[in-house]
């Protein structure tokens, strides 16, 4: 790919999602858009980058999903859903227990597999919280993946990364030759089209947010903004998830790491007391 | 250094397999069948075993029936690798005593992630 070719894109994925292009990573945009170029008959990607400088704003849309889709897996790295299930869900449990009712926000709902990993922890607790109300709600940029994810439909790959067969059998069917998750979770979940960078304030505030290998796609500047904005959304007690290769440490003073609970980070009040109540802090 | 036991009727499966386990560090025994598998577990119990279905002499459910009975036939984790992949099969495995299951085709990510699920990876 032309050097400005390369730049062009660079700077139209970086204003419209936040994602960072280095030099290094060409091999990367190169992968992921040939099959964007063939599936529009493009002879290659000089033809769809001169296309997309006549501002198609269609193929500026597939282009960026192509660049921001990742794979996903059920219970990725598992460590933080059992956190999730044996830390913060016994505290909601107790904290929340008059109103009845807790949000999750899974930042980065990708094709759905980590909301409805969620569904099945919380699913699986159901009889521990008769009458309650949950709300999850899996956001992302990619239209194409969320219609995937409300779909709950998995190929044999997919349903077999991460989720233990007992329950894949209990929440699972099979349907031709793909995996259908049982419309009781899928109901669970609220999908919504949403890019990170913009106003967050509408989708309203939350007990706990997921936002797992998202702020690696971003610079400094852009991974603070983010992680400012997702504070304003959290309740003083909520925690934060990120991935294991993301920190908060040095780029926003809005979340603190919690003392060894690896990934999950307490909301920082300036001036709030050293030991004020967190749902990610055990007991 | 763990061991695990391939059960599997094809050459092809067998060496697959045993090159995603080694990279597991596993120590890899191997059969061609389920009496072959009980043999060798009547000589050495493994700590995993990596089961077929469909297998002449003794197919893979029948073999895991017999194993479950043997003394120490409780210990070994087993994980079905099949191409049976209909919720009957897989109720039926997971009733004679099967850790977890796999449906052919996999690859390493899968095989590893099944692995870890059931405690064999530290």
């Amino acid at each position: 790919m032309k050097p400005d070719d390369f730049d062009y894109v660079a700077q139209m994925l970086k204003t419209r999602s936040g994602l960072v292009l280095t030099k290094d990573k060409s091999y990367l945009l190169e992968s992921r858009l040939m099959p964007v170029a063939r599936k529009r008959g493009f002879k290659g990607l000089e033809e769809l980058v001169a296309q997309l400088r006549r501002r198609d704003e269609s193929l500026a849309q597939d282009v960026t999903e192509a660049m921001t889709t990742n794979e996903s897996f059920f219970f990725r790295d598992m460590k933080p859903f059992e956190q999730f299930r044996d830390v913060v869900l016994p505290n909601l449990l107790k904290a929340r227990a008059s109103k009845k009712s807790f949000r999750i926000w899974c930042a980065a709902a990708s094709s759905g597999q980590e909301p409805y990993s969620l569904a099945i922890i919380l699913k699986e607790a159901a009889a521990k919280m008769p009458g309650w109300r949950i709300d999850i709600v899996g956001t992302d940029i990619s239209r194409e993946v969320l219609q995937k994810a409300r779909a709950g439909l998995y190929s044999q790959f997919e349903v077999q990364r991460g989720l233990p067969i007992q329950l894949m059998v209990k929440y699972f069917k099979k349907k031709e030759d793909q995996w259908e998750i049982d419309p009781s979770l899928r109901a669970m979940v609220q999908y919504k089209e949403w890019n990170l960078l913009s106003d967050l304030k509408a989708l309203g505030t939350f007990d706990v947010i997921f936002c797992r290998n998202v702020l690696i796609y971003f610079d400094q500047a852009t991974k603070g903004k983010v992680l400012e904005n997702m504070s304003r959304q959290l309740t003083d007690d909520g925690v934060l998830y990120l991935g294991g290769a993301e920190t908060v440490l040095g780029i926003s003073d809005k979340f603190k790491p919690i003392p060894g609970q690896r990934g999950v980070y307490a909301v920082n009040k300036p001036g709030a007391p050293a030991g004020a109540p967190s749902l990610g802090t055990g007991s | 250094m763990k061991s695990c036991l391939i059960v599997d009727d094809s050459k092809v499966i067998r060496m697959v397999a045993k090159k995603i386990l080694s990279e597991l560090e596993f120590a890899t025994v191997e059969a061609e069948d389920g009496q072959q598998a009980l043999d060798a577990c009547k000589a050495e119990m493994p700590d995993a075993v990596l089961l077929d279905w469909n297998m002449p002499v003794m197919n893979g459910i029948d073999y895991l029936r017999e194993l479950r009975k043997l003394p120490g036939g409780d210990k070994p984790v087993v994980v079905f690798c099949t191409t049976e992949n209909d919720i009957e099969h897989i109720q039926e495995a997971i009733e004679a005593g099967a850790n977890e299951y796999i449906m052919k085709p996999f690859d390493s990510e899968i095989l590893q992630a099944k692995f870890a699920q059931v405690g064999l990876l530290d």
